[in-house]
């Protein structure tokens, strides 16, 4: 999805895959990817470990380079296949944090700033500047071993060593992975203040889904060495393009059935079950070609038999299982003649309004036509 | 034993760490308790007996023994053989750490590379000395590489000098320097060097401010495992070096054998330990300003 106009999207493109490929061996890691990222985004690489999420981001880094004839990488426009990563001016947070141990924070935070040769009396005060800005006290954290530090301050100094060089890309590594919930969903959000405050582009590495919902401005859903899906966090949750993606971001409920007729307003699919329903049209449906649909859980609604509104629709089965989630209900229904579908109920309180719902009773789930995706194959 | 009274007994082990520790320590302490501090408290007796006119060791206190190490006959072996050690050290370091490096670098050959290292010892010490004899003679395999080159036209001395000697200890105790700086350098986290590679480091700038400083553990291990038994050695100097090249260890196998005089054989003993002492307090001075920097 392409909101700017053409010209204004090229000139601010600042990491551009055009093609790429990266094989180890046999195994290809990165196949014929194109991609721009453009100045300022939250842009996530979301994917299983093994889809090559993380060998994108060292070929933005520089750890890697593309196979002979795979493709190019730029960087602010200039291809830079066979620049090292020290030339590369661009910072990076690790998965493990690779923070020197032999260096106090102070001195692992000046380290880049050494290496660049940044004149020796601006150093202190630039160290000091991006401990803040992770808000760190620099009197308090400045002298200490990375051994002396949790796992959270590991985290910020790794993210203050990084920012320090005000890097106009900084690529991160599932740098949230090893903490805690709380910690990782705090960090989620000053990352992402971080980002729009400095204006920095973020490439962010990650295979879990809700982090990427969160902070992303654009998601890459990447799966065996490709991106199966390019956009923003409601286009990848709401029009997941394969059953991939659909499975990876949320839940989904499928179905599937083959397109009898065209209607007004989109295709009649008759299922294995004897039944139709109606699919929105999409330019893949081929008359009698099966399709895949999905709809996720909370799109879905229980009815008794009879009450449902009549231009939904409908398949009917049994209850099987009611799971308290906290936030929602999922209530498991097993479909007449084969699949279960889970429809997320909004919790009312069970104490004070209990579901009426329980195991045994004979329903249909309903949804409505608009609120399906049509899959195309992976 | 009832099973009952082997059970208590097993409870009251059970319970008291104290006596666990003992149970374990109990083997080999005795061990080293009888054949090394007991020989060693008997040695210091002796570097502090007077001898009768036949040589032999008599009751009494005397501290002459130790006096001797003024003569500067053995101030020059005192020196000469802190300086060997030193010098040693100093040669295994500059060869063994790149050979360190390359081994922890060396992908699939790394057990084989390790193998190799650990391959002399299969053989003794003494042969392979031996063999060092057959190469470096006048008559032996290098000097006639060298004459076939055309580099000398008459061998060159090597044998019997300080050359020879060096060759021989520095052959014989690289392992002992290769060994420790690989383990410390196999476990160096390589994604270090690429934060620093990102940082803006190339490679001089990686290997002096992150693979140096986090291998050192492995350099002063090795340092040390090299200093103390080359500081010790005997047998290279006396095949290798001969009679001229005389370090404290053949003095005081000299001492112990052929010149009957085991008071000043046992203060030269303690000579030399003194020596490892010092390498030691100073090694242990070295770690302790690091750990309290770290």
């Amino acid at each position: 999805m392409t909101h700017a106009p053409q010209t204004r999207e090229a000139a601010s493109v600042v990491v551009e895959f055009e093609n790429v490929t990266k094989t180890f061996g046999a195994y290809t890691a990165v196949n014929n990817v194109s991609v721009a990222i453009r100045a300022g985004e939250f842009f996530s690489l979301l994917g299983p470990s093994g889809c090559g999420k993380t060998t994108m981001l060292r070929l933005i880094a520089g750890f890697e380079e593309p196979d002979a004839n795979g493709g190019i990488v730029r960087l602010h426009g200039e291809v830079v296949n066979k620049k090292r990563p020290y030339d590369r001016k661009l910072a990076m947070v690790f998965q493990n944090y690779a923070l020197f141990p032999h260096l106090s924070v102070e001195k692992n935070i000046a380290f880049g700033l050494e290496m660049r040769s940044t004149p020796k009396r601006e150093i202190p005060d630039r160290v000091r500047k991006a401990m803040a800005m992770v808000r760190m006290d620099p009197d308090l954290f400045g002298r200490r071993m990375p051994a002396q530090l949790s796992g959270g301050q590991r985290q910020r100094v790794a993210l203050a060593r990084a920012l320090v060089l005000e890097p106009s890309i900084l690529l991160l590594d599932e740098p949230l992975g090893a903490l805690d919930l709380k910690l990782r969903k705090e960090m989620q959000l000053e990352l992402k203040h971080l980002n729009r405050q400095l204006g920095t582009t973020f490439i962010y590495v990650t295979h879990d889904q809700e982090e990427a919902l969160t902070m992303s401005d654009r998601i890459a859903v990447m799966s065996n060495a490709r991106i199966a899906q390019l956009g923003t966090p409601a286009e990848t949750y709401e029009c997941p393009r394969t059953e991939f993606v659909a499975r990876f971001i949320g839940e989904s409920n499928f179905f599937h059935g083959v397109p009898t007729e065209r209607t007004t307003h989109g295709w009649g699919v008759a299922t294995d079950e004897g039944t139709t329903f109606l699919v929105p049209n999409h330019p893949t449906i081929v008359k009698g070609q099966r399709l895949r649909i999905a709809v996720r859980p909370e799109w879905l609604d229980v009815f008794r038999r009879g009450d449902v509104p009549s231009d939904e629709n409908v398949l009917g089965g049994t209850i099987r299982e009611v799971i308290y989630l906290g936030e929602t209900l999922h209530v498991l229904v097993q479909i007449a003649g084969g699949g279960t579908a889970a429809v997320a109920v909004r919790n009312e309180g069970q104490l004070t309004r209990p579901l009426t719902w329980k195991a045994g009773d004979e329903v249909v789930v309903a949804w409505k036509p608009e609120d399906c995706q049509v899959l195309e194959n992976d | 034993m009832s099973t009952t009274a082997r059970q208590r007994w097993l409870t009251w082990f059970h319970t008291r760490p104290s006596a666990q520790a003992a149970g374990l320590l109990a083997p080999g302490g005795i061990w080293l308790l009888w054949f090394f501090v007991v020989p060693l408290v008997v040695m210091l007796g002796y570097s502090f007996m007077p001898r009768n006119q036949f040589g032999g060791a008599v009751p009494g206190f005397t501290l002459e023994h130790y006096q001797r190490f003024a003569d500067p006959v053995y101030v020059t072996i005192l020196v000469r053989t802190t300086s060997y050690a030193l010098t040693c050290t100093a040669l295994c370091l500059v060869f063994g750490y790149p050979l360190a490096y390359a081994i922890a670098r060396g992908g699939r050959w790394r057990n084989f590379l390790l193998f190799l290292i650990v391959l002399p010892f299969w053989t003794s010490f003494l042969v392979r000395t031996f063999a060092m004899i057959f190469l470096m003679r006048d008559t032996g395999l290098v000097n006639d590489w060298l004459i076939q080159l055309g580099v000398v036209a008459e061998p060159i001395q090597i044998l019997y000098t300080p050359t020879a000697v060096m060759i021989g200890l520095v052959y014989g105790f690289l392992p002992f320097m290769v060994l420790p700086i690989y383990s410390s350098l196999e476990k160096l986290d390589m994604s270090l060097l690429e934060a620093a590679e990102v940082l803006g480091a190339r490679a001089p700038s990686r290997f002096l401010r992150v693979t140096l400083p986090l291998s050192m553990p492995g350099v002063i291990a090795g340092a040390l495992l090299v200093f103390i038994p080359a500081l010790g050695s005997f047998l290279t100097s006396d095949l290798l070096g001969g009679a001229k090249q005389m370090m404290i260890g053949n003095l005081v196998q000299n001492q112990f054998t052929t010149a009957r005089n085991w008071p000043f054989g046992s203060a030269a003993s303690f000579a030399l330990m003194t020596l490892v002492l010092i390498a030691v307090m100073i090694y242990l001075q070295v770690r302790d300003r690091e750990e309290a920097a770290a």
